[in-house]
């Protein structure tokens, strides 16, 4: 059991980096679209390799930090019911979940997109779109989105086993929720860059 | 069992989708799942061919491409930057001042900042937890009713679900194959209109109750000048030089040197030289302390000016056509960027802190839409989408009953589901049923918006009745703040009434050629585009907005 924790928190620590890495995927996006649209309407040119340069970039956000944001638990669950029963029975829930569900989904994906990928190098795929840039890298996304996400959900899964079997703590999977209490600091943090306003000293005093 | 199953199998699909998710795993997996599971049954009982799902790569791929999701990280990170950037606080602290003499004039406050902030976010979250953070304290301390103060608050922050550039409407337009262009358009109405009953509510209540809403006392009043006055007559002549200005540039400049200008386009760029010239009167009367103005004309002026030009910014090009909804996005997170550097409140821990938000909620987002189509090709695979089509049509009552049942189920889910889950798995499912009875889809879309927005707001799980319960004082109780959200619950069941009594609300004048012409000149990803639509909406031959002669299968009315 101690070498499958120890890969689970391998995998956890790959997935959490490449998650943070990147999320600045996204500054980029946001700064090459911005730029194309003031280039397009400025001087009435567009080039289709910086169009597809975005989504490029945000098809590499969400497939390959996927794997992060199911190591955050922050994938949306309806636990309206589930919520009601105990820790340990949730904890049951989602070992069938990652086992019946996650697991062979992305196994099953994995399956068809790899060849798919694979395809796509072979023929050294280009965009159709006259002065696109190459197709390849984006499809291979695929496959490397689903195989972190597929490890992550093997860490989830030793996890739990660790959790029901009383070796590991709840906190090493449940979601790590940014409380309300830390929004206000932060929002007070970045007010205190420029001082009090009237309404919010009231606020205070009150 | 087999020859059951094959009958049958569309039902039981679906059910099993509702078991599937209940077990409160991931819905983007449980959805995923569902759909490979009855894939695999689909082609061992020999009702699908095995070729199906290996169409599935190409399906992602088709969702890596669509150029229209692209909104969302945008859009969300735009709001994040401005909700730790101090702008809701400076606008609620400027109005609240302004409206504070008039009873029940932080409510007011409430509402419009609600709708400014709206009008510049996709997302509730923000606004709730400042207005609750700086009015609410204010409100309960001059005597306000809790329930009311509550409520108001509450009801204002969900407006970012239905006011443009707002999330919901992305993935409705894209849900239903329209242009998001389109959907902001039509929904800004219902939006005003929404904004409007809220300030009616809270002016009936004033009237009825007073001592539920009182105005602010004199030693509330903060932003007066020296001598005890309130500047308001400052205010009205500053405003009325930019008018003069705007009016000026529009007849004595355009009118001589553009003559074959377009009546919109003059009246936005002298709007953009009328408000020119406030700003910068506020701002030369604060740098060079001029004392030509008064405290509140000067704070009014330059608090609302630039969320006014970042909505400007944002709205106004995707509006006229200059910009698609992405780079409306693109520009208007720019736009938040500078506004926070130029408050000086942008650090590398506030834009770390907002991109990673804004990864994991894209990430949790776009695989629920993933989970979503694996289920989608395999339930319209095995036919589902006629099953459900069989049902919804075969209800009594055409049109009329089939939007009451529609609205019925949405709003009874909202109690259980947020936006994302409804948008993604069930209007895909009524989208083309309801266009083949003849509605338009872009109203139809905005109706179920306004109907969803409730689901930010209903007890005990609405999203924006746990952020204000996390910011309220103790005093507030639980119960104030979920009887509070009620009569507002009732004036949005009303709005859905109003759109569907009054279709002419939601003006659906199609832009979708403006839009063609965008996307002609990127021309960008197109061929992938038209194919996935293809998949996903047998129905979706008009790009042009139109509607489809009705169905030959139409609903006998009983």
């Amino acid at each position: 059991m101690s070498f499958f924790l120890s890969l689970s928190k391998f995998i956890d620590a790959l997935n959490e980096r490449i998650g943070l890495a990147i999320s600045w995927a996204l500054l980029a996006a946001v700064l090459i679209c911005a730029g194309n649209a003031l280039v397009r309407y400025l001087f009435n040119h567009s080039s289709n390799a910086w169009l597809e340069i975005q989504w490029y970039l945000f098809g590499a956000i969400f497939l390959l930090a996927s794997s992060y944001t199911l190591r955050r638990n922050e994938h949306v669950r309806i636990d309206v019911i589930v919520g009601r029963f105990s820790k340990r029975t949730q904890v049951w829930i989602d070992v069938c979940g990652f086992l019946l569900f996650l697991l062979p989904a992305t196994a099953l994906i994995l399956y068809y997109a790899v060849p798919y990928a694979a395809e796509s190098v072979r023929s050294q795929e280009m965009s159709s779109n006259a002065g696109g840039l190459i197709v390849w890298p984006a499809k291979v996304l695929i496959p490397i989105g689903f195989l972190l996400l597929t490890l992550q959900g093997i860490s989830e899964l030793i996890k739990r086993i660790g959790f029901l079997r009383g070796l590991v703590d709840a906190s090493a999977f449940e979601k790590q929720q940014v409380t309300p209490k830390e929004e206000i600091e932060a929002i007070a943090a970045a007010n205190r860059l420029s001082g009090p306003t009237p309404l919010t000293t009231i606020a205070k005093e009150a | 069992m087999t020859a059951f199953l094959i009958a049958n199998i569309a039902p039981v699909m679906f059910v099993t989708l509702v078991l599937f998710l209940l077990s409160g795993f991931p819905v983007a997996f449980s959805l995923a799942a569902n759909g490979l599971l009855f894939g695999l049954i689909g082609i061992e009982v020999g009702l699908l061919k095995p070729e199906l799902l290996q169409a599935l790569p190409n399906r992602l791929f088709g969702i890596m491409a669509n150029d229209t999701l692209l909104a969302i990280p945008f859009f969300t990170f735009m709001g994040l930057i401005l909700e730790r950037s101090g702008m809701a606080e400076d606008l609620l602290d400027t109005i609240g001042q302004l409206f504070g003499p008039l009873r029940g004039g932080i409510a007011y406050a409430v509402i419009f900042v609600g709708a400014l902030l709206a009008a510049t976010t996709g997302v509730v979250a923000a606004s709730v937890i400042s207005m609750g953070l700086i009015s609410l304290p204010v409100m309960l301390r001059y005597g306000y009713d809790r329930k009311v103060a509550a409520g108001v608050i509450a009801a204002s922050g969900t407006l970012a679900q239905i006011v443009p550039p707002s999330l919901v409407l992305i993935v409705m337009a894209d849900q239903l194959g329209r242009s998001v262009g389109d959907m902001y358009q039509a929904a800004f109405l219902p939006g005003l209109a929404l904004t409007a009953m809220y300030a009616s509510y809270i002016l009936i209540v004033s009237l009825l109750k007073p001592s539920a809403l009182p105005a602010l006392p004199p030693e509330a009043r903060n932003l007066r000048e020296a001598d005890g006055s309130s500047g308001l007559a400052s205010l009205g002549a500053l405003l009325a030089a930019g008018w003069i200005a705007a009016w000026l540039f529009k007849s004595v400049y355009l009118a001589s040197a553009k003559p074959d200008l377009a009546g919109d386009e003059a009246l936005v760029y002298s709007g953009v030289i009328g408000v020119l010239v406030a700003y910068g009167a506020a701002l030369a009367n604060k740098r060079l302390k001029l004392n030509l103005l008064s405290k509140m004309a000067e704070k009014v002026v330059l608090v609302l000016v630039p969320p006014l030009a970042l909505i400007f910014l944002v709205l106004g090009t995707i509006f006229v056509g200059i910009a698609t909804p992405t780079e409306g996005g693109g520009m208007g997170a720019m736009g938040a960027m500078m506004l926070a550097l130029a408050n000086r409140r942008l650090s590398t821990d506030l834009l770390k802190q907002a991109m990673n938000s804004t990864t994991r909620l894209s990430c949790f987002v776009l695989f629920i839409l993933i989970g979503s189509s694996v289920f989608s090709l395999v339930f319209r695979g095995i036919n589902g989408d006629l099953w459900v089509e069989h049902l919804l049509s075969s209800l009594p009552g055409g049109q009329a009953g089939f939007l009451i049942v529609v609205n019925l189920l949405f709003f009874g889910l909202a109690f259980f589901l947020d936006f994302f889950e409804l948008a993604f798995i069930l209007v895909p499912l009524v989208g083309p049923v309801a266009e083949k009875m003849g509605i338009d889809l872009i109203w139809f879309g905005v109706l179920l918006s306004v109907n969803m927005q409730t689901s930010f707001m209903h007890p005990p799980f609405g999203f924006a009745l746990f952020y204000l319960r996390s910011v309220a004082p103790k005093q507030v109780k639980t119960s104030d703040i979920y009887w509070g959200s009620v009569p507002f619950v009732g004036i949005q069941v009303m709005m859905v009434a109003l759109i569907i009594a009054f279709p002419s609300m939601i003006s659906v004048a199609s832009k979708t050629d403006m839009k063609e012409q965008i996307e002609l000149n990127i021309d960008m990803g197109s061929d992938i585009g038209a194919e996935m639509s293809d998949i996903e909406f047998p129905a979706e031959g008009d790009s042009g907005g139109e509607v489809k002669p009705v169905f030959s299968s139409e609903p006998a009315t009983n």
